[in-house]
Order: C-alpha cells, then sequence, then structure tokens
C-alpha cells in the first residue's frame, strides 16, 4: 500500500509508487492513443534543431508563453500605491478575481480589488449602471480614501466612457461630488501590464493636477527642493521602496514616492487584516507637483507619466532600472545633481562593499553565459549588471519590449567587450527562447517562474528575478535595485552557481575530487 | 464556551442582519437573498444562487472564460488550448491549476503551457479570424503531435463579431477532419464560471461526440467499464480515485478532464457507467450521455472514509456481485490505515469548527471527511452553486449552520470575525485575509499547493494538512507578548 499514517506521503512522492506507476503504464497504452514513444523522441530532438528554430522564429500570429500580462494587472499595482485607495476595475469581474489571485500568488498577501461586474446586458446597454451601483456599494463596504477605476478589455470594446460614467454616478449620489475617483482607460489589447500601469498613474496625477476632470482649478506649480521617485511595475516593489528610502535617507533630502505599494502587500500578521495599509496621500501627490524634479526608475514603464510630468515643466531623469554599481552610481549621482547635496559618506561606504563583493566574486561569473528576460527596463539594470561582473548576457529577451528598447540593449552590449557576441530580442517569447537555449546555449538563465519550465526542458539553471515569482517565497521582500539590492541580486547569482558547481561535483569517486569546501 | 443550537441560529441570524446594514439599501434588499441560517427538514439551504454578482462588493466569482479553459477544457493534455483575444486571460490561468498530467510538454502534450492570439488593437478594430487561422497553421507546424486544438474564447470575441466556428470548420476541413472546437465562454457570459462549464461541456458534444466516427480509437469493451466525470486531478485527485475503482474491478476508460486525452473524451459514450464527481461542472455532458447513448450516471463523493465506503458501495451497485465483492474488499483493505490515520489526526481535530467557501462540489463533498475527523463545519456557501447544489447540501449540514452564497468580502471577513472558527477552507484570494486575522487556513481550490485529497491515499494527505494548518506553533505568535 502506497500511504501509510505514520509517514504520509504526498503528490512528490506517492505517485512515484509501483501501485500508481502501473495505472499509469495501463491508462496510457489503452486509452490514450498516443504517438509511439519513438515519435515523441524524434519530434522532441527536432523541436532543438536549428531548423525548428527557423521555423519557430517564423510564427507571425501564434503567441507561447509569452512574459508580459495584461494593462489593467499594472493598474491594480498602481492604485494599491496610494493610501486608503480601493482599486475599481471596471468590466468583466472574472478579470478582477485573476488580478487578485496573480498579485496574491507572488506576493503571499491579500490584494482587495472589486469589478463592476458586467455582464451581457452591459455588452448591449453599456455599463453606466454597474458603474453607478458599483461605486456605490464599494464606498458603502470598503470606506476607502479613494477609489482608483481601470477597465478590462470588455468594458474598452464597448467603449464606456469613464469620465462621464463617474460624473453620472456622482451626480445619482452614488459617492459625494467631491471624493476623489481618478481613472484610466486600460485597453488588454494594447501594450502590457507596465502600459497599464503609466496609465492608472498618470490617472491619478492628471486628477490631481490638472483640476479633477474639470471639477476644479487646476494646480498651480510653485517649484520647491523635493524630489519626486517613481518606480515602475516591480515585483520587488516590497524591498525595493526600503532600498530606495534609505537612499533618499541617506541624502537627507526632501522626497515623495509616486505609488508605494510596498506596505499594501506587506502587512503583518498580528491579528488584525488591514485591507489598506502605507501608501502615497492624496497631498502628497498634490505637493508632488512643485517638486523640482521627478527621477522615474523605470522608464519603459512610464512613458507616458513621464510626458505628463515634463509637460508641466517640471525635469524628469529617466532611468531604466539601473542596478550594480555604475547603475546605482547613475542613480545617486541623479540625485546628487537635483538637490546640490554631496553623495553621503554613508552611501560611498556602501558602494565600495558593493565593489569589495564584486571583486570577491567576479573570478566565478567571469565569462559565464547567461539568458534573460522580463520587463524591457528590469532587463536594461541586469544586463548592464552582468557586464559589469564580466559575464556575457548572451540572449536578453523581452515580450512587451519594442526596437526602442532592443536598440538600448545593442548600446549596453556595444559599450562593453563582455557583449560582442551577445543578442537581444524584442516581442518574443518564452517558446522562442526555448529555441535559443538549444541551439545557444548558457550557463544560467534569468526570470520569472514560468522559467522553470525552460529549467526543465533545456536543462539550464533559472534564477528568479522577475515577475511573477509564485514558487520561491519571500524574495519580493528583499530589494534588487540600490548597492544593498545589487549585493543581494550578487548573491543570487553567486548561490545558483556555486549550487551548480556542488551538484556537478558530488559523485563519490568520480567527480567529488572538485567537491571542495572553500570556493 | 459553547452555543447552544438556539443560541447559534440566533446569533447567525443577527449576523446576516448586522452584515445587511452596511449595504446601500437595494443592494441589502439583493444580498439578503443569498445568506441565511440553515433549518433542518427544508429542502434546500434557503438561499437564492446562480444570480448576478453585485458590482462592486468584491465578489470572489471568476468567469465563463475560467470555467471552461481554466477548469473542463484546459486539462486535456494532448490538444492546444488557445485562449483567444488579450493575453492576460491566458497569462492568469497559465498552469495555476495544477491539473496533474503525465507526458512531454511542448510535444505531445501541452497542459501547463499558454496559447494566445495577443489581441492588438488592429484584431479589435480589423476582426482575429484570419489571425486565428494562421494560429492554426502554426500550430501545426511547430507542434505536430497536438491531437485537436480549442479556441477559448475571451470577451472582445463575442463583442466584435468574429466568427470562430467558421474557422474552426474550414481549419478542421484543411487538416483532414482535425478537432476543432470554438468554444463561446466570453467572460461576460453568465454570472460565473458555472456557464463556462456548461458552455465547455456543450462544446464537447457539438464538436466532439457528434464529429467522431466510434471505430475510432478501437479497443475491446468489457462490462466492468466506467468514465471518470469530473475530476480535475488537482494534486493527483483523479489518480487517488482511479486506483480505488481499479482496484474493486471496475476499468477506467476515461478521465474528464484531468489528465484526460481527446482519445478517452471520444470513448466514454462506451462506457457502461459514468461516475460523476463534480456535479455542477459536468452534470450536463453526464446527462447528454445519458439521454443520448444510454449511459447511466452515478454522483460519487471521495472526501474521506465514510463517503468513500458510501460511494464505492453506491457505484458497485450498478454492476455484478464480483463487483461488489471487490467494492467490499477494498473497503477492507484501506480500514486499517483509515483507522491509523484517524488515531492519529482525530484528537488533535475533535470539536473544531470550520467554515468552508468554495466552488463546484466541495462546500458540501468535504464535511463528510472534516466530520471522519470530529470537526464539524458551521458554515459554508458556494462561489458558483445552483439551487440543485444547496438541495444536495441540505444531506451534508447540520441544523443553524450558516449559509452564504457568492458571499463578497465583507461579508466574509465579518462572518469569520465573529464565528471564530479554528479553520477557515477557502482559496488563495481569502488565504492572507484570515492568516492576517490569525485564523488558521486551508486553499480548499489547490489543497494549497497539496494533494491529492481525493480517495484512501488522499485522506491521509488532507487529515495531515489540517493537523498542520491548525496546530502550528505559528498561531500563538501573533499578538507579541507586551501586547495588551
Amino acid at each position: 500500500m502506497p500511504q501509510s499514517a505514520e509517514k504520509v506521503i504526498d503528490h512528490e512522492m506517492l505517485f512515484r509508487q509501483p501501485e500508481y506507476a502501473d495505472m499509469f503504464a495501463k491508462k496510457k497504452s489503452e486509452f490514450e492513443f498516443k504517438h509511439p514513444d519513438e515519435k515523441i523522441s524524434e519530434v522532441n530532438e527536432w523541436t532543438k534543431t536549428t531548423e525548428y528554430q527557423t521555423l519557430n522564429f517564423q510564427r507571425q500570429a501564434l503567441t507561447v508563453n509569452p512574459a508580459k500580462a495584461c494593462q489593467p494587472l499594472g493598474a491594480v499595482f498602481a492604485a494599491n500605491g496610494f493610501k486608503g485607495t480601493l482599486p475599481f476595475v471596471h468590466g468583466s469581474q472574472g478579470c478582477v478575481a485573476y488580478y487578485r489571485s496573480h498579485f496574491t500568488r507572488h506576493f503571499k498577501e491579500p490584494t482587495s480589488c472589486v469589478s463592476s461586474s458586467m455582464t451581457e446586458d452591459a455588452a448591449v446597454f453599456g455599463g453606466l449602471n454597474n458603474m453607478v451601483d458599483g461605486l456605490a456599494n464599494s464606498y458603502r463596504l470598503y470606506k476607502p480614501e479613494m477609489i482608483a477605476v481601470s477597465t478590462t478589455c470588455m468594458a474598452e470594446v464597448i467603449g464606456d466612457d469613464l469620465d462621464a460614467f463617474i460624473k453620472t454616478s456622482k451626480q445619482k449620489g452614488s459617492i459625494p461630488a467631491e471624493f476623489d475617483v481618478p481613472f484610466a482607460h486600460t485597453p488588454a489589447f494594447v501594450g502590457s501590464h507596465i502600459t497599464g500601469y503609466d496609465n492608472a498613474l498618470l490617472g491619478v496625477l492628471k486628477h490631481f493636477w490638472d483640476g479633477k476632470a474639470n471639477t476644479t482649478a487646476p494646480l498651480t506649480r510653485v517649484p520647491n527642493e523635493s524630489i519626486n521617485f517613481i518606480g515602475g511595475f516591480d515585483g520587488f516593489v516590497v524591498g525595493n521602496m526600503a532600498a530606495i528610502r534609505q537612499i533618499f535617507e541617506a541624502f537627507g533630502v526632501e522626497y515623495t514616492i509616486l505609488c508605494d505599494p510596498s506596505d499594501a502587500w506587506n502587512t503583518p500578521t498580528d491579528g488584525e487584516f488591514r485591507m489598506f495599509d502605507g501608501g502615497t496621500t492624496k497631498d502628497e501627490v498634490e505637493r508632488a507637483l512643485n517638486a523640482k524634479a521627478t527621477i522615474v526608475f523605470q522608464e519603459f514603464s512610464c512613458e507616458k507619466t513621464t510626458k505628463f510630468i515634463r509637460a508641466h515643466d517640471q525635469e524628469v531623469v529617466a532611468l531604466n532600472s539601473p542596478i550594480g554599481v555604475a547603475g546605482t552610481d547613475e542613480l545617486v549621482m541623479a540625485i546628487s545633481r537635483l538637490t546640490g547635496k554631496p553623495v553621503p559618506e554613508s552611501l560611498t561606504k556602501e558602494r565600495g562593499r558593493l565593489v569589495d563583493a564584486l571583486a570577491d566574486s567576479q573570478a566565478h561569473l567571469h565569462g559565464k553565459k547567461f539568458a534573460l528576460y522580463g520587463d524591457p527596463d528590469l532587463m536594461l539594470g541586469l544586463t548592464q549588471f552582468l557586464l559589469e561582473l564580466g559575464a556575457e548576457p548572451v540572449t536578453v529577451l523581452s515580450t512587451n519590449g519594442g526596437e526602442e528598447w532592443a536598440a538600448k540593449v545593442q548600446a549596453l552590449f556595444d559599450a562593453s567587450p563582455f557583449g560582442s557576441d551577445c543578442k537581444v530580442y524584442p516581442k518574443k517569447d518564452l517558446w522562442h527562447l526555448r529555441s535559443l537555449l538549444f541551439t545557444a546555449p548558457v550557463d544560467f538563465l534569468i526570470g520569472n517562474t514560468y522559467g522553470k519550465y525552460l529549467e526543465r526542458d533545456c536543462g539550464v539553471p533559472l534564477i528568479r528575478l522577475g515577475f511573477p515569482v509564485f514558487d520561491r517565497h519571500h524574495y519580493h521582500r528583499f530589494p534588487i535595485w540600490g548597492y544593498e539590492g545589487s549585493l543581494r541580486v550578487l548573491v543570487m547569482l553567486l548561490d545558483e552557481l556555486f549550487e551548480q558547481l556542488d551538484q556537478s561535483t558530488i559523485v563519490t569517486a568520480k567527480t567529488d575530487i572538485s567537491y571542495d569546501i572553500i570556493r | 464556551m459553547s452555543l447552544t443550537l438556539e443560541d447559534t441560529k440566533t446569533r447567525n441570524k443577527e449576523l446576516i442582519d448586522e452584515v445587511l446594514t452596511v449595504y446601500p439599501e437595494k443592494t441589502g434588499k439583493k444580498r439578503a437573498k443569498h445568506l441565511n441560517v440553515h433549518e433542518e427538514g427544508k429542502s434546500d439551504c434557503g438561499v437564492k444562487s446562480n444570480i448576478k454578482s453585485l458590482p462592486g462588493v468584491m465578489t470572489i466569482r471568476g468567469c465563463a472564460y475560467a470555467g471552461s479553459k481554466g477548469v473542463v477544457w484546459g486539462p486535456i493534455k494532448d490538444m492546444v488550448h488557445i485562449s483567444h483575444g488579450p493575453v492576460g486571460c491566458g497569462h492568469y490561468s497559465w498552469a495555476s491549476r495544477r491539473n496533474y498530467y503525465i507526458g512531454h510538454t511542448g510535444i505531445d502534450t501541452f497542459g501547463t503551457m499558454q496559447f494566445t492570439s495577443d489581441f492588438q488593437e488592429k484584431d479589435i478594430v480589423f476582426g482575429g479570424d484570419k489571425k486565428l487561422e494562421k494560429i492554426i497553421d502554426e500550430i501545426q507546424v511547430l507542434f505536430p503531435l497536438n491531437k485537436g486544438i480549442t479556441v477559448q474564447s475571451e470577451c472582445p470575441i463575442g463583442l466584435i463579431g468574429d466568427d470562430i466556428e467558421a474557422v474552426s470548420k474550414k481549419k478542421s476541413k484543411e487538416y483532414e477532419g482535425k478537432t476543432i472546437v470554438p468554444v463561446r465562454c466570453e467572460g461576460f457570459r453568465g454570472v460565473s464560471q458555472s456557464l463556462g462549464h456548461h458552455i465547455a461541456n456543450d462544446a464537447v458534444r457539438d464538436w466532439v461526440f457528434d464529429k467522431t466516427d466510434p471505430s475510432k480509437n478501437h479497443f475491446e469493451l468489457s462490462p466492468y467499464d466506467v468514465a471518470i466525470i469530473g475530476d480535475y486531478n488537482i494534486g493527483g485527485d483523479a489518480w487517488s480515485s482511479r486506483i480505488l475503482l481499479e482496484e474493486m474491478g471496475l476499468r477506467v476508460i476515461a478521465q474528464w478532464s484531468g489528465d484526460g486525452t481527446i482519445a478517452e473524451l471520444e470513448n466514454t459514450p462506451k462506457a457502461k457507467l459514468n461516475v460523476l464527481h463534480c456535479y455542477r461542472s459536468m452534470n450536463y455532458i453526464s446527462r447528454h450521455m445519458e439521454e443520448k447513448y444510454g449511459v447511466p450516471w452515478v454522483e460519487y463523493n471521495f472526501f474521506g472514509p465514510s463517503k468513500i465506503e458510501a460511494s464505492l458501495r453506491e457505484i458497485a451497485c450498478h454492476f455484478d456481485d464480483k463487483i461488489k465483492e471487490g467494492a467490499e474488499q477494498v473497503i477492507a483493505k484501506y480500514k486499517p490505515l483509515m483507522q491509523a490515520v484517524i488515531d492519529k489526526y482525530k484528537s488533535r481535530l475533535e470539536g473544531k469548527k470550520v467554515m468552508l467557501f468554495v466552488g463546484g462540489l466541495r462546500p458540501r463533498h468535504v464535511i463528510g471527511a472534516y466530520e471522519d475527523l470530529g470537526m464539524e463545519v458551521v458554515g459554508t456557501g458556494y462561489e458558483f452553486g445552483h439551487n440543485d447544489d444547496y438541495q444536495r447540501t441540505t444531506h451534508y449540514v447540520k441544523d443553524g449552520t450558516l449559509i452564504y452564497d457568492d458571499v463578497t468580502g465583507y461579508e466574509f471577513e465579518k462572518f469569520v470575525e465573529r464565528v471564530q472558527p479554528d479553520l477557515v477552507g477557502s482559496g488563495i484570494k481569502e488565504k492572507y485575509v484570515f492568516q492576517k486575522m490569525g485564523v488558521p487556513f486551508r486553499q480548499m481550490h489547490s489543497w494549497d499547493y497539496s494533494g491529492p485529497y481525493h480517495g484512501y491515499d488522499g485522506f491521509a494527505i488532507f487529515a495531515r494538512d489540517m493537523d498542520m494548518a491548525i496546530n502550528s506553533p505559528v498561531w500563538g505568535l501573533t499578538r507579541a507578548p507586551w501586547a495588551k
């Protein structure tokens, strides 16, 4: 009998027991009518060839295993970054169930968000009633300070007008006239989750700076010395925001983080469920107009927002998730230049410690080949860091990065002797990457959880730096930005490297001559 | 301090009244119909169900696409399931349901992959039919061992007037009668996942059964052929069920749909009996097979030894003495294991109170398993149940049980806060809300990445998991020693 009460075994081992193995064999041979094993092996081998790769890259219509999600996911992320704000997605309700599950699986935290639950009748008549009732219900039930509205593709296809709908809802008394309801149209068939982040953040800034959808006078900019920081869509936001705050605190300058969900997704287990926690306040959003400048940490996640802020006569320094030594230097020097303050000694020392760590470990990473995929800015930051380590990011791929992004990655390759054999792949998916991993093998893969299927198929070890990470716990609690975060990235690379080295030298009397205790 | 039955009923009624006062009047009136305190002897649980969720209340429900792609069709492992429309739906449902299967993923099986048409603005404006044709061609080139294709419609498909049926027919013809199934499971249809199940069932009827030559996939029939219907093999559930059916002498010719293949679907009308676990999601096709092919069906429950035992006997009733004896032998064989599991865990779980909110069959089906461990289910509700589910539930729940249909985030939080159960069993979206409150929790959709929970092998895991959830030392740490 496979199971025992003494030592209960679950799916991992249960289905390896002989009783189950026999059952599987019978099912397969008698009822599945599968292709012969030889045929399966033959096709499997064929998928590893350059011939297959050529066919694979000829795809024009089919997308397989893309590394991107849709706009409203990013909009919910952005809404979650404001104090007491309830994300409200106008459209089909299933979408909201998906966003909530998705974030919850990544952060292991609750994610509150409501839907206007549009169904067939709304498809015909429009979703106005859903908006009117939805705002009234969520306002009464959850008592938010603000409701940030975005849309699913259903509402976009039928052309619902958020501005008009929200105004009508107010007229009908769903919510008080002065209650803040910033909104953004976030069609899933345009861009990706980073576009949705951008649109939703823009919606909030527009609302507060430009006169609350023509209901109040626009604010007038009265420049001061403070600096705004915008992070962009980021799966490591909980750790990263703390790291960014530390940098600003070290400078001792006035700063505002615009959109900070790091508390909302980091609440304690102490007997109380906090639907809302932390986040940028409305006051802070309003005052942010007066800031001297805004640092946008992830340019491709904030394209429209950047333009909008610049149009309000504020300087914007747009970065591409710069990490590592030179990357973080870029951020730190930007703060120094903008504020006129010298880089504090504590940061200089922290920088020195990161360089120290690099010097200690660079020999192990030198010349190691990496394939990486993910959001465009993260790819730029990691590429820069890998080159700095003397590693070779030979394949850099993004599903939601386009030609403009690819040119930036190419520029990084061109600037480093380690970039000469590296190639960038815009608008490609993980099935393209599968071909590349067979035809241009690498030592390590960097990506999100879905990369584990590539790890299995191609035998390349995966380092989880991306979004989402479902199958490892607590990564999001640690930063990957700043000198401190870069150190964490370095350790992740090294941990995987040493683990692989140990695994490849662990066989007694065969490979264990190199199974060293000092590396 | 335990309440008397009357106290409990009064408390529950007050609790319902209390949550209802918070809603706007119109909404409160509507929600009132979904909340009740169960009265023994009634024919159902006294709640309305399968009605539209109210906007803005934070329903836990999903959509028709989730019901079709995510539940019914997605697990059919040797077919390629295209999430047809924008990229998100396929992304969020990508491999997240742990429908275990055996096969070479990407070569002859495709379960944990995401195929999408990744609609762009131009596809919305000009229609996606041409793109769909091209997608099918590209699948044929790159995944030549696929045994069929389904087109899982996302919201825009129905709104822009695409004709996926025409494309499917055309391409099926072009590829020598290949099974290509258009599924109209746009997310805005119906009120929950439930309509998606129904639509997916109908698609099997119309595009698989009605188009399959019965002599295809020939095998020798036996008088003991059954099909498992409505088991999605989450964590291997269908396998730990199948093993029992086979041990009692039956032959399982098909699994619907966990670890299932298109050949198994096609062969199911040849079964002598369909055994149905998730009634909610697959009663439709079971009824159809009964009407059209004369295959009877019987519901069963493989959660916990009491229900398993009763179910094995019930299934055996449909066969000769050999099978009836086989069932008794299986029951006897596992009795010592079940006794050992109960001996080990019951003392640690006795008297613990559970609140459930799940989908499909589980709000009632798992109650017996808890009771086998001496636990008591004090509240339950269905995410997308219909009235026939609430009727069936009366055979499981006790007098005074709090019933909540399509519960809202607000109601669930308040109910748990007041009832103070020892365990909540619900989904991923609810898990951390209650854990933050210090209430032990198990995901009862995904088994919290554990499982299987079905069958005798599964019950041991279920018992262990409930024990580890409730008796974890962490719950003693939630309040700081210096807190007042």
